[in-house]
């Protein structure tokens, strides 16, 4: 269970925006939240509070293959992402470090800025304790569920590699 | 009977060593090629080592290469690069690229025969799907999965449903391949073809070099796409032949392949596009641009750094003069191709015309070096992304063109196309 505060964009939030590429020269998560969603919300990392959640709308993390972007939403101290769909790189590369995402378009579409947001990931439900509204979402299955339960790719890839040798 | 498939179901199915798949599914494929630059392996490799990885699964499906802050731009991009140097030296990776064997990646590797008709490929870098150009499944991932695959020699995919493409008619005057694909996401949105597969066919694709190819399968990311795919032909044959040093399957969307949606556009509709900031979708005619000065041109990149691409551009700027107050900012795809346009003297009228010629990098496109924006300042580019900051200061603005209109743009000071000038 986490709960956290709303902080609310719009649709194509790329991966540029999440963390531009004048600082992808580092791959320090701490130096890389430093800058997070710096170029369309400059006080994003000083309003974030551990536990806070990103609520936006369609194709979130669209652009580059980055994954400095879900690197630095997480160290930020950002428990979970909100979406009405993301774009498939940052789909993917999210799971693989353990960045909780949950596309839930009504969710996304309804909680407002700084609504506090409480997230039931084993069951799959979303509540909006300042505006009262409540959404469910289903476990995900095939791969990403092995990731999920794995903990990320690294930890999935060390039991195949240990496994195979 | 057997299923009909399009192109990429037929190459996943292939190295998920099935008969046949359908969208939705999930199959775990055999890589052909796994690269990452000096951006992504870095955190790849560590992912690597942490997953305990020793060796590569193969060293010879393993490409690097430093081309985004290439030559190292300061202390921090130079720790990165000497960390995918060592990182090549230990595993002993004969397709490491840098210094003066340096392209951009999604250049530099096909020409390097490394992408063949048939292969799967991923990489960590978004445009990875240029290579579906040459009849490839090749699709972006991040790090982490770049770092598994480089240990594996696998990874898993959904089988995305496909959109079909087909572009008939002879293309004007000005107008390529950079054109088909601006128009394209202009039509379906930087969303259009989420997760999907997207293919190009029809005659106005089948005429085109394999330039033209690769810049629209380039920009497939651009809508969302997981690839772009352009069946290989006699054009493409000409191209991976002579480079190839492996076999390879050409491949071919059966007649009877299920598509989610075909699309139809009219060669003849399709006029130079300009894509306005802040998103790639935001296409417009060259006639509908209006009044737009620009302080910086820029022709290179992965979607337009190819030899065909500087002689058009030599050929817009030959005899003519860069507007003052403008930079123009040449960029070669890769060593050869910077060697190839000094020897056909490209270069000469790229200096004559009061052009910058750099050496081969990503350089601006990601507002990395050679050519940053400053706040209000506005550039064209034949680049993919015209992103808030992509070129440098949030307040900087980017036009996505094709090489023909950003060489006259820099003439006039302000968005043209040659006939303007
Ligand atoms: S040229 Fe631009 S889009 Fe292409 S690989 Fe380099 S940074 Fe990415």
């Amino acid at each position: 269970m986490t709960r956290g505060k709303a902080h609310k964009y719009g649709d194509h939030v790329d991966t540029d925006a999440i963390i531009p590429a004048r600082y992808l020269m580092t791959t320090d998560p701490d130096e890389l939240a430093e800058h997070c969603m710096e170029d369309i919300d400059i006080d994003f990392v000083k309003k974030v509070q551990p536990g806070d959640i990103i609520v936006a709308g369609k194709n979130f993390g669209c652009g580059s293959s980055r994954e400095h972007a879900p690197i630095a939403i997480k160290a930020a101290g950002v428990s979970c992402v909100i979406a009405a769909n993301f774009a498939r790189i940052f789909y993917r590369n999210a799971f693989n470090i353990g960045l909780p995402i949950i596309e839930q378009p009504q969710a996304a579409a309804e909680i407002k800025v700084g609504d506090e947001l409480e997230v039931d990931i084993d069951n799959g439900i979303i509540r909006d304790l300042t505006g009262g509204g409540e959404w469910t979402f289903s476990a995900l299955k095939g791969p990403v569920a092995d990731l999920i339960e794995a903990g990320g790719l690294v930890n999935l890839t060390r039991s195949k590699l240990g496994a195979d040798g | 009977m057997s299923v009909s498939m399009s192109i990429s179901e037929k190459l996943l199915a292939r190295a998920a060593g099935v008969d046949a798949v359908r969208p939705g599914e999930f199959v775990t494929c055999k890589l052909d090629l796994v690269l990452a630059n000096d951006i992504t392996a870095p955190i790849a490799i560590d992912q690597f080592y942490e997953m305990g990885g020793r060796e590569v699964f193969d060293r010879d499906k393993i490409t690097l290469v430093a081309d985004h802050s290439t030559p190292n731009k300061d202390i921090k991009s130079a720790q990165l690069v000497k960390k995918m140097r060592d990182f090549a030296a230990v595993q002993g990776l004969p397709n490491y690229f840098e210094g003066g064997g340096c392209g951009i990646e999604h250049i530099l590797i096909p020409d390097e025969g490394l992408a063949l008709p048939g292969d799967v490929i991923i990489g960590a870098d978004s445009h990875t799907c240029t290579y579906g150009a040459v009849g490839a499944f090749s699709t972006g991932v991040g790090s982490t999965d770049a770092g598994a695959a480089m240990a594996t020699g696998e990874t898993w995919f959904r089988v995305p449903a496909g959109l079909k493409f087909v572009i008939e008619g002879s293309l004007g005057k000005w107008v390529g391949g950079k054109d088909i694909i601006l128009y394209t996401i202009g039509q379906i949105g930087v969303d259009g073809a989420l997760y999907k597969s997207m293919e190009f066919a029809g005659s106005a694709v089948r005429n085109l070099p394999m330039a033209d190819r690769f810049t629209i399968c380039n920009m497939a990311i651009e809508a969302g796409g997981k690839n772009g795919v352009i069946a290989p032909d006699a054009t493409t044959e000409e191209y991976v032949k002579p480079r190839a040093t492996r076999a390879y399957e050409m491949l071919a969307s059966d007649e009877g392949a299920d598509y989610e949606q075909v699309f139809a556009w009219k060669a003849e509709d399709i006029e130079p596009q300009i894509s306005f900031p802040h998103l790639p979708e935001n296409a417009r005619g060259l006639s509908e641009v209006g009044e737009v000065n620009i302080d910086q041109a820029v022709v290179g990149a992965c979607t337009n750094g190819r030899l065909e691409d500087l002689r058009i551009a030599a050929g817009v700027l030959s005899g003519r003069t860069v507007a003052r107050g403008v930079r123009c900012i040449i960029i070669p795809g890769s060593h050869d191709i910077h060697l190839q346009a000094t020897r056909e003297g490209l270069v000469e009228t790229f200096l004559s015309a009061g052009c910058m010629v750099s050496t081969p990098t990503c350089g601006p496109c990601l507002g990395g070096h050679m050519g940053v924006l400053a706040d209000g300042e506005r550039a064209i580019a034949t680049t993919n992304r015209n992103f808030v900051g992509r070129m440098g200061h949030p307040g900087s603005e980017v036009y996505l063109a094709n090489p023909a209109i950003a060489a006259a743009s820099a003439v006039a000071g302000k968005i043209c196309g040659p006939d303007d000038l």
